[in-house]
């Protein structure tokens, strides 16, 4: 079976899954008490399906599909590791996941107190003074943080600050955080191993800097070793400096974005702090900041006042709300478990982290082109460009012969300063003997590469389908079920 | 260590293949040692799992929760029925463990979760196509309010004041960012005043956002809007209640441009705010102007229908700052439940689950009406919200309810000081008769 109907075509009219209790109070005519202009004239077409057909349809779908529990997921930059299993009963658990936003300040103390001590805690990690854990992803957190830099420049009534610095190696994100702040992005260019090129910072740094962002370790895996140059040189022309969190499982416990110099920080909890990736999401994006930023911080702060945690909304200076609630507590609820699994001992996640992505590095180096020869941090960054130039196999011709392995390809394509990248997080949570098989199978790709060069280029041969027409995607949009 | 399971003898030789005794040169190599953090982190000590589950029920058992306390707050968390298979598939590690489904080629099921679930959206809201899910209604609606700005070029956005306040607090910050003015139409009792917001829709307004039904439960006048919307040439934006979409029209079959709901009540639990889910659709003209992942229907080599993250040139990875958003992560799990939810429900189904809504919504109202002093706070029809006056503040009629485990509705007085004793309650399915009347007596004790 290789390709599974949708559940539209599955449907019959008249099945039922769920059926509800019938209704205990007098019923009355519906349009007595709505407007019958209001009213809908043809239900939604939704399907009808027995339960068991339902249940049989979305397992048959997750058969499909890859995940960090089916095998390794060494996806770059996207820190896939291990999501405990621990963390699904805690963040199920009555009072976390069945309390309603909205109730009383005084019945939820046990989910505030949770919020205030993680705030602590992911300070503490960063190095930050205070933290909202309002924003829902990382891109999301990005925005929080570049809002926040705005409004701490209006209220200096430093109205010619209208741009922001972006490395040419930073993630998509950060050039498009910037623009939707309503900034003009410069972007600088990098060395060659990824760090902040200082003269060419220094040509664009001025009176109309807002903020330069920074990934640290950069997008090649390699921690800057100019960071707090970097810093001096930005805040020296009066801008703040802003540290994407992406690469944060390298350095917890070894360095602190806020020794390093930065003004705001912020953290993916679905990367670094273990909770699931859930197929795209959610995730959680806490913002750190230091303390001339926090009047601006989201509404509400949860304070303590005496023994009580309260949410406090009269801040006057902040920059609103980014989010309908409190952002996704279900999220940061399965991360206070990840820290309280690990307490000051974070500091092995990113020594184990390390020492994996160099033995990769170490044991694929003779195959492959190296992105830049220097040991890396959390992440490695190969190249096919030698194997495309001799054999006519790229990158993404790797990356679907890795299909065929049963493992997930690592990153591809990125940074886009690295020709034919591959981009490889092996994180902490795998064995050895998963790296080997890893390894071996990279090596005996780049072998075939080089003796049966077609056999790579025309795979994945063994998943449930072959490479896709995206072109026809994108050229014929098909996207939902239309009915016959 | 707990999730690390590299043995001592792994490491050791693993440190030989590297070339180097031990991990500090690798991180020596690195960081300069004047960032290097030279103490442990200041951390509790690592617990057990055991302990975890102990330490956080123990963290959590005083909490006030929907499983404990008869619930009647709503305002985008509704305690709606989650059936039981929902959760089975949020556990399915091959769902909940995969990121983004960038290869497609071994992601099939989540694309076809999407592809399933975007039909569904589109077949809820009368839209032609729905984005892979956004972070909650808030943030989709501010989202909707850039795409409106970006859309007609100018540099207006009129929100109804009956908008549910945080959305307009998030939407003013988003606008803030891009220096767009958002103007409030103001309120007659619990629904826009539609003689005042004839004034403020100009042809400088890139587009007019409203709820249906509002925040405080009530029905707009949705069609009358659309006309005075489209007559100025802006976009009509509806954040709509997707289980209201099983009774009321369809957005899309009253002229709306960009349709948003929280996706919350579609089989997601209230999770104290979030994860939830940011529902969006829109029409096929701005299909190059929505933000966020969309899935699309393709062919493979072998010539079967397969899925596709596709149009994607409007996205961040691509278009850099000039893409249409700058999300990435989204909410592909609440999307998920969402899925499994409305195939669980069905067709016949979420009509049911409305019109029990709606059905206790209106007993409970009526039987609270009828108590001496509490009046509805307007005649306009609702749904399965409703807002009454109330003879005391609601936050101190709330304390008493908390006494009978009862979660009252949500008081007015913050954001509504025009009518400042009134509560909003929020009746869904799940609300028992025994329920409400023990809410209707527990009110009528109110001196």
């Amino acid at each position: 079976m290789s390709t599974v109907p949708l559940i539209f075509e599955k449907s019959t009219s008249g099945k039922r899954a769920i059926t509800f209790p019938r209704c205990d109070v007098p019923e009355v005519a519906l349009e007595s008490l709505i407007p019958s202009e209001l009213l809908r004239q043809k239900p939604a077409a939704l399907p009808e399906v027995s339960e068991i057909e339902a249940v049989r349809h979305f397992t048959q779908l997750s058969r499909r599909n890859h995940g960090v529990d089916v095998d390794f997921y060494p996806l770059g930059s996207c820190t896939m590791k291990y999501n405990p299993k621990v963390n699904e009963e805690v963040c199920r658990m009555p009072g976390v996941g069945f309390a309603h936003p909205l109730q009383p300040a005084e019945t939820a103390q046990g989910n505030l107190k949770m919020l205030h001590t993680m705030e602590q805690w992911l300070c503490e990690v960063t190095g930050m003074d205070r933290m909202t854990l309002q924003p829902a992803a990382g891109a999301h957190g990005e925005l929080t943080g570049i809002l926040l830099i705005k409004a701490y420049h209006e209220s200096r009534a430093d109205l010619a600050r209208k741009k922001v610095i972006v490395p040419d190696s930073a993630h998509g994100t950060n050039p498009a955080t910037a623009a939707m702040a309503g900034f003009e992005v410069v972007s600088v260019k990098s060395n060659a191993d990824g760090s902040v090129d200082l003269a060419a910072l220094r040509e664009v740094v001025g009176a109309d800097t807002a903020a330069l962002m920074m990934t640290n370790p950069s997008t090649l895996g390699l921690f800057d070793p100019n960071v707090t140059e970097v810093a001096a040189i930005v805040h020296k022309a009066g801008g703040l400096v802003y540290y994407d969190g992406a690469n944060m499982n390298a350095i917890m416990g070894y360095a602190r974005p806020g020794d390093m110099g930065f003004d705001v920080v912020h953290l993916n909890l679905h990367k670094t702090f273990s909770t699931p990736h859930g197929g795209g999401g959610p995730g959680s994006g806490p913002v750190g900041v230091k303390k001339i930023l926090e009047p601006f911080l989201p509404v509400p702060v949860v304070q303590m006042q005496g023994e009580q945690y309260v949410w406090d909304w009269n801040r006057p200076q902040s920059i609103g709300k980014v989010h309908g609630h409190y952002g996704n507590f279900g999220v940061v609820a399965r991360a206070y478990a990840y820290c309280l699994a690990y307490g000051p001992e974070l500091k092995e996640v990113s020594e184990y982290a390390v020492l994996n992505a160099n033995y990769i590095m170490a044991k694929l180096r003779d195959y492959y082109d190296l992105a830049f020869d220097r040991f890396c941090m959390h992440e490695c960054v190969l190249s096919a460009k030698t194997l495309r130039n001799e054999h006519g196999v790229k990158t993404l011709d790797i990356a679907k012969r890795l299909l065929d392995e049963g493992v997930h390809p690592p990153t591809i394509y990125f940074p886009l300063i690295v020709e034919e990248a591959i981009m490889i997080e092996p994180t902490e949570t795998e064995d050895k003997a998963t790296l080997d098989r890893f390894i071996d199978a990279m090596q005996r790709i780049a072998k075939e590469a080089k003796e049966d060069p077609e056999r790579v280029k025309s795979a994945p041969h063994t998943t449930v389908v072959g490479r896709l027409d995206e072109a026809l995607a994108a050229r014929k949009p098909n996207l939902r079920y239309r009915g016959d | 260590m707990r999730y690390i399971p590299i043995t001592q003898a792994d490491k050791a030789a693993m440190l030989r293949d590297i070339g180097v005794s031990s991990t500090e040169e690798l991180f020596a190599a690195n960081i300069p040692a004047d960032v290097r953090l030279t103490r442990p982190l200041q951390l509790p000590p690592a617990i057990t799992e055991m302990e975890i589950l102990s330490h956080v029920a123990e963290l959590t058992k005083s909490n006030a929760n929907l499983q404990d306390y008869a619930c009647f707050l709503g305002g985008g968390a509704y305690d709606h029925y989650i059936p039981s298979a929902v959760d089975t598939f949020l556990r399915r590690g091959e769902f909940l463990t995969a990121y983004t489904p960038y290869q497609p080629e071994i992601s099939q099921g989540v694309l076809q979760v999407i592809y399933e679930y975007q039909s569904m959206v589109c077949a809820l809201t009368g839209m032609d196509l729905s984005n892979a899910s956004m972070y909650d209604g808030a943030s989709a609606l501010a989202e909707a309010a850039g795409m409106v700005v970006a859309q007609t070029g100018r540099k207006k956005v009129v929100i109804a004041g009956s908008v549910h306040p945080n959305y307009r607090r998030v939407v003013k910050t988003y606008m803030h960012g891009i220096g767009v003015e958002v103007v409030e139409a103001p309120l007659d009792h619990c629904e826009l005043d539609l003689n005042k917001l004839a004034g403020l829709i100009t042809e400088e307004v890139a587009g007019f956002i409203v709820q249906q039904p509002n925040f405080l439960g009530h029905v707009e006048q949705v069609r009358a809007i659309e006309a005075m919307v489209h007559a100025k040439g802006g976009l009509y934006v509806v954040c709509a209640d997707p289980i209201s979409l099983a009774l009321l029209e369809a957005p899309g079959n009253y002229g709306a441009d960009i349709v948003v709901a929280e996706g919350q009540s579609l089989g997601n639990a209230p999770s104290f705010g979030g994860p939830y889910l940011g529902v969006m659709a829109t029409r096929e003209k701005f299909a190059r102007r929505i933000p966020g992942r969309i899935v699309g229907a393709t062919l493979d080599t072998r010539g079967q229908r397969a899925f596709v993250l596709t149009l994607q040139a409007r996205e961040q990875h691509i278009r850099r700052e000039k893409a249409t958003s700058n999300i990435c992560s989204n909410e592909a799990l609440n999307a998920l439940a969402a899925t499994v939810y409305l195939t669980l429900v069905g067709k016949e189904g979420l009509r049911e689950v409305a019109n029990l809504c709606v059905q206790k919504a209106h007993y409970a109202a009526a039987r609270i009406a009828k108590l001496p002093g509490y009046q509805m706070a307007c005649k306009s029809a609702f749904f399965k919200e409703f807002t009454v006056n109330c003879p005391k503040p609601a936050d101190e009629i709330n304390k008493l309810l908390l006494g009978k485990k009862i979660l009252g509705g949500i008081p007015s007085s913050v954001d509504y000081p025009h009518i400042p004793n009134a509560m909003t309650i929020a009746v869904t399915e799940k609300r028992t008769k025994g329920e409400i009347d023990a809410l209707v007596a527990a009110l009528g004790e109110v001196k």
